[in-house]
């Protein structure tokens, strides 16, 4: 009970809180029980990769964290998912308003057909986030920067997302999914479609959102798990095998399962 | 500006997200009501052609027990058939009202109408049907033989509620004493409405005697139409779409082909009924009327839609299939037409069934080359005829009934409407079971 | 009748040489190049091609010179006709007869039957596939002419630029398709007015909100009114609907209002027509907005838009091009459509824009034109095929325009 009385930004201060918390997470899809018993708290302000082998689950389980799963029929999910406490899949609970809290970015780049400023601003406008214009090119140009892309659109800025190379337009969704203000960023496999060079820039971005941000990454690439996270939670699957310090779990894991992904025996 | 903020709960809704929910709401009742237009209309339609149209199949018979005179039908009493042949439908009339008068002295019916008042109610169709009978079996003169009479297109009405004593006014053709006389028959179950087999089988009659027109002809006409297009159009639009599929180069020609094609496909179906009067009348000489133009307008207009479909399974068909096929050592006209062909050949059958029931409702081409209803009078007796002689087709005699003055016809164009959805739907289900049938995931 | 007998003894010729050529390949039996099929079509080929090829030119040739003739000598040439006949058939059975006799000593092991006869087939492929161009030039061509031959006989600024369209026997009809298009035009944006908004949300709803088991019933519905002929929905307008609105605009109508005299009009027409193009309009936008890649739709959920948000301010302008496609070619049916027209629209060219009152289209007039009882070579005939051009022209028009849009956003996506 103690800890009702520390104020906020005491607790950002302090050692990492928990930004989400998940118990007992079921999901199944018609017959297919994709994710089993799962539970996992995520700190704020940090960064925390999600790693497995492909089908193992690590994307469905993010995409429980935002709702997303909803826009799937026949996707049931059952078990509590908490964001700050509160049990997101509660009826009372609008996924419109849990996304805007909770932003993703997904493996392929996809910006909408419309221009550069229209996509970042998309997000404040449906959510009504800026009182005016210049309220609005404020937000768009801060979303921009935060991203790392406001030098090199800044004088394009009614071209169409459409015409930027595939790592300008990854971090054109980011910025996207920025200007919504969340507080949580869900990235699903961000870099799997950029060439290295596009990775490398991504991967210094998200270090840096770490500052404002509970980032949450799935990764089919262990060296970049490594690389960005600071925690590390390894699926095989459908079940949670593994989760802890992203050191440890490379360095020094628990799980026999675990140290045979790392090591390259499966996956 | 872009800062979280962490004190907002997801369990209080916004004003805004209340209103985008709202909004939402609104939106997708706006989709409901689209698609409930749209399946009303469907509803109505169905219904008007239904309830308007079953009609059609039934019609009002007129029983009479007709006196076959000898000294009418056959003077000299020698049964000779040509002579039998000069008495006309005009020596026949008589007998009617005479079978009338019989009626209503052995029942007691009280009426103030003359016998040709009285006769006037059977269809005039019914003096031919005499005629017919007796020419067929002379030994019926100088009998009393049963006759089965329509009734004339206005009883009909009275029997099916369109025609009242308050619509027919001062009509010339009815008066309300032969309504009366009517009933009285109708009570003696003399007038019973039965079902009408002539309005599937016979042929088109004139003006004067809706109760007796048949769409029959007509359905020998779009048969006839729908085996020449099948002939032509399927051959020639498979080997169309296997050149242009397997086998045509990239080049402008193929590019320009396959433009054709696609703007063929949406032409108004006017256009090829214009093309079908210059080209194959006018210029070839062919008959005017005849389903084997109709045929072929109707095979130029199909074409672009088999090639289309066609073009569509062929492409469904897997390349490994192709490769598997070269690779033994097939040439590639041995693969496409040992493998590929066999393959595509549900989808294009059953683009080509799509393509024969769009035919088969056309309508607009045939009324340019003449196919118009009143020409369907005969019975075609050879193949040569079924397709050189004037002949319509099922919506073209839909149409003509449609023009005609009388409402009587409207029934009888309701009705075709019937029997030519029957046949689409028909044609649209096997269409449906060989795409279920045959439907494979490779 | 003595066509029908030669074309039989050439057949009888060509199944001959099939089982004259499939013998002697079996017997040559050392290491044949093709199958002993390929040797057989080969000479089959090769003897029903020449001697029809010389059948065809001859009896062109024949029907050529005979039609000049006929007309003044019909008696004379009666013994011509018969020699002629005779000549005829001896000459086709020699080259049917020879044609055979070379193939059959082309028949050797290596001789590549295979690739002569594949060759044949590919030809005639290709004569198939060319029939769409010569359909097209068929069209144009048959159109034209008439068309000079109207030019020719009414004055062109009467026919493009008069305001009156009045067909009459005496010679000075004003036959201008100002009004009828006027009437066209009018009638089909009706048609779009009802069809667009209805087929589009029908299609959106379709696609992006109902249950599967909502679209496996409501799809194949709205299928059903797709495949009914016009002839119906021409019934149905003549005989129910303007009726309908008759009894409520007309003078003795629901309203009593007296807007309406007739049961044709441009209402009458249109709205039915509407009707017909529904789910023309929902079954292309359907998928098109199908098309669209579902990372557009998970970007936006992901943003935490709704449903109608992303449908509005993502999917309808990343399907855009697609929808202009699909509403123009909507748009070239609705123009070319005749038979509800036809029943339903009326018969009085004016430029009116009530829409309660009788029009005439484009369409409706070729019919009256070419199906009354008008001398052929009369400008009030001919109009008909000048009238066919432009409908053809303004058709062909919109649909390249259209396939041009859509393969256009076909590619965005591909």
């Amino acid at each position: 009970m103690n800890e009702n009385i520390i104020s906020h930004e005491e607790l950002a201060m302090t050692a990492p809180t928990i930004k989400i918390s998940a118990r007992n997470v079921d999901v199944h899809y018609d017959k297919t029980h994709a994710i089993r018993g799962v539970s996992a708290e995520i700190p704020s302000n940090s960064v925390t990769a999600f790693i497995g082998p492909s089908g193992c689950g690590k994307s469905t389980f993010l995409r429980c964290l935002n709702r997303m799963n909803d826009t799937i029929k026949n996707c049931q999910v059952s078990g509590d998912i908490m964001l700050d406490g509160e049990d997101i899949y509660d009826p009372k609970v609008d996924p419109v308003q849990l996304r805007a809290k909770v932003g993703m970015v997904f493996q392929k780049p996809n910006p909408f057909p419309k221009s550069i400023y229209d996509n970042v601003a998309y997000g404040p406008r449906i959510h009504g986030l800026a009182r005016d214009k210049s309220d609005l090119d404020g937000i768009v140009e801060q979303a921009l920067r935060r991203a790392a892309i406001w030098g090199e659109v800044k004088d394009r800025l009614s071209a169409p997302g459409t015409g930027l190379s595939g790592g300008q337009q990854q971090r054109v969704c980011i910025a996207r999914a920025i200007a919504t203000a969340p507080e949580v960023l869900l990235m699903d496999e961000p870099c799997s479609a950029l060439d290295p060079i596009a990775t490398a820039q991504i991967e210094e971005l998200i270090d840096e959102l770490r500052q404002n941000y509970s980032v949450v990454i799935v990764t089919h690439s262990m060296h970049q798990a490594a690389r960005i996270s600071q925690k590390t939670a390894f699926f095989h699957m459908g079940t949670l095998v593994e989760f802890g310090d992203t050191k440890t779990v490379f360095t020094n894991p628990r799980d026999p399962q675990t140290e045979s992904y790392i090591t390259g025996r499966i996956g | 500006m872009i800062e979280p903020n962490p004190h907002k709960s997801l369990f209080v809704a916004s004003a805004q997200t209340k209103q985008r929910a709202t909004a939402e709401k609104r939106f997708h009742m706006l989709g409901l009501t689209a698609i409930f237009i749209a399946l009303s209309m469907l509803a109505i339609l169905m219904t008007t052609i239904v309830a308007k149209g079953s009609g059609a199949f039934q019609q009002s018979f007129i029983t009479l027990d007709v006196a076959l005179l000898e000294a009418k039908l056959d003077k000299k009493g020698t049964r000779n058939p040509d002579n039998l042949k000069k008495v006309t439908t005009f020596g026949y009339a008589p007998l009617i009202k005479a079978a009338m008068e019989q009626i209503v002295v052995a029942r007691g019916i009280e009426t103030d109408l003359t016998s040709k008042d009285m006769a006037a109610i059977v269809s005039k169709s019914a003096a031919a049907q005499m005629r017919d009978r007796v020419l067929n079996d002379p030994r019926l003169i100088g009998t009393t033989t049963e006759f089965k009479f329509l009734a004339n297109s206005w009883i009909d009405g009275y029997l099916k509620g369109r025609v009242t004593r308050e619509t027919i006014g001062k009509n010339k053709n009815i008066s309300s004493a032969q309504l009366d006389f009517a009933d009285r028959l109708i009570e003696l179950g003399i007038i019973e409405k039965s079902f009408n087999i002539q309005f599937i089988l016979g042929a088109d009659a004139s003006d004067q005697r809706p109760e007796d027109a048949g769409i029959g002809v007509a359905i020998i006409g779009s048969f006839a139409m729908m085996c020449v297009v099948l002939l032509l159009a399927l051959p020639i639009g498979v080997a169309a779409s296997i050149y242009l599929e397997e086998f045509a180069p990239e080049n402008r020609l193929t590019d320009f082909i396959e433009v054709n094609v696609a703007n063929l496909a949406a032409v108004p179906s006017i256009v090829f009924g214009i093309l079908g009067l210059a080209f194959f009348i006018n210029m070839m000489h062919l008959p005017q009327s005849a389903p084997l133009v109709g045929g072929l307008v109707l095979t130029l207009m199909t074409l672009p839609t088999i090639i289309i479909s066609t073009r569509a399974a062929l492409k469904a068909v897997p390349p490994s299939i192709r490769s598997a096929a070269l690779g033994v050592g097939a040439s590639k006209m041995q693969t496409t037409i040992h493998h590929v062909l066999p393959l595509a050949t549900p989808g294009i059958l059953t683009g080509t069934i799509l393509g024969l029931a769009q035919a088969l409702g056309e309508t607009a081409p045939l009324l340019l080359i003449g196919m118009i209803g009143y020409v369907a009078t005969n019975m075609p007796e050879t193949v040569s005829q079924g397709l050189l002689s004037p002949n319509s087709a099922m919506p073209a005699q839909i149409y003509e009934w449609a023009k005609r003055a009388d409402p009587a016809f409207y029934e009888r164009a309701w009705g075709g409407i019937i029997i030519l959805l029957i046949f689409l739907v028909t044609m649209n289900l096997i269409a449906v079971r060989l795409r279920r049938r045959f439907e494979r995931r490779w | 009748m003595l066509t029908h007998i030669l074309i039989l003894m050439v057949l009888a010729l060509a199944l001959l040489g099939f089982w004259l050529g499939k013998r002697k390949a079996i017997l040559a039996a050392t290491s044949l190049h093709s199958l002993p099929v390929h040797y057989a079509s080969y000479v089959l080929l090769m003897t029903i091609l020449p001697a029809s090829l010389t059948l065809a030119i001859w009896s062109l040739a024949e029907a050529w010179l005979l039609h000049d003739q006929s007309l003044t000598l019909s008696t004379t040439n009666n013994t011509l006709a018969q020699t002629d006949t005779a000549l005829k058939s001896i000459v086709v059975i020699i080259v049917a007869v020879l044609s055979l006799f070379f193939a059959m000593q082309k028949v050797s092991p290596e001789f590549r039957a295979r690739n002569v006869v594949e060759k044949f087939i590919l030809a005639a492929l290709m004569v198939c596939a060319a029939l769409a161009i010569l359909t097209t030039v068929g069209i144009v061509v048959s159109m034209v002419f008439e068309t000079a031959h109207f030019l020719n006989l009414h004055s062109w600024k009467d026919f493009f630029f008069g305001l009156d369209w009045s067909p009459n026997f005496h010679g000075d009809s004003a036959l201008s398709i100002l009004p009828l298009l006027w009437g066209t035009l009018y009638i089909s944006c009706v048609a779009l007015l009802v069809a667009v908004p209805v087929g589009l949300l029908s299609a959106i709803y379709l696609s992006e909100y109902a249950s599967s088991r909502i679209r496996s019933i409501a799809k194949p519905l709205l299928e059903v009114l797709a495949g009914i002929p016009t002839i119906v929905y021409g019934l149905f307008a003549l005989l129910t609907f303007g009726p309908f609105l008759r009894d409520l605009f007309g003078p003795e109508g629901f309203f009593a209002v007296g807007w309406m005299s007739d049961t044709r009009s441009v209402a009458t027409a249109g709205i039915v027509m509407g009707i017909m193009l529904i789910p023309f309009i929902s079954s292309l936008s359907d998928d098109i907005i199908n098309a669209v890649p579902q990372s557009l739709r998970d970007g936006s959920f992901g943003l935490g838009a709704t449903q109608s948000e992303t449908i509005k301010h993502v999917l309808l302008p990343a399907a855009l091009p697609g929808i202009v496609g699909a509403i123009l070619l909507a748009a070239s049916r609705a123009i070319g459509e005749t038979m509800i027209v036809v029943l339903g629209a009326g018969a009085i060219a004016r430029f009116t824009g009530n829409p309660l009152e009788a029009l005439t289209t484009v369409t409706t007039r070729i019919v009256s034109q070419l199906t009354g009882d008008g001398d052929f070579n009369s400008p009030e005939t001919l109009v008909a095929f000048a009238l066919g051009l432009t409908l053809f022209a303004l058709t062909l028009g919109l649909n390249i325009f259209a396939l041009y849009y859509v393969r256009k956003y076909r590619e965005q996506y591909e």
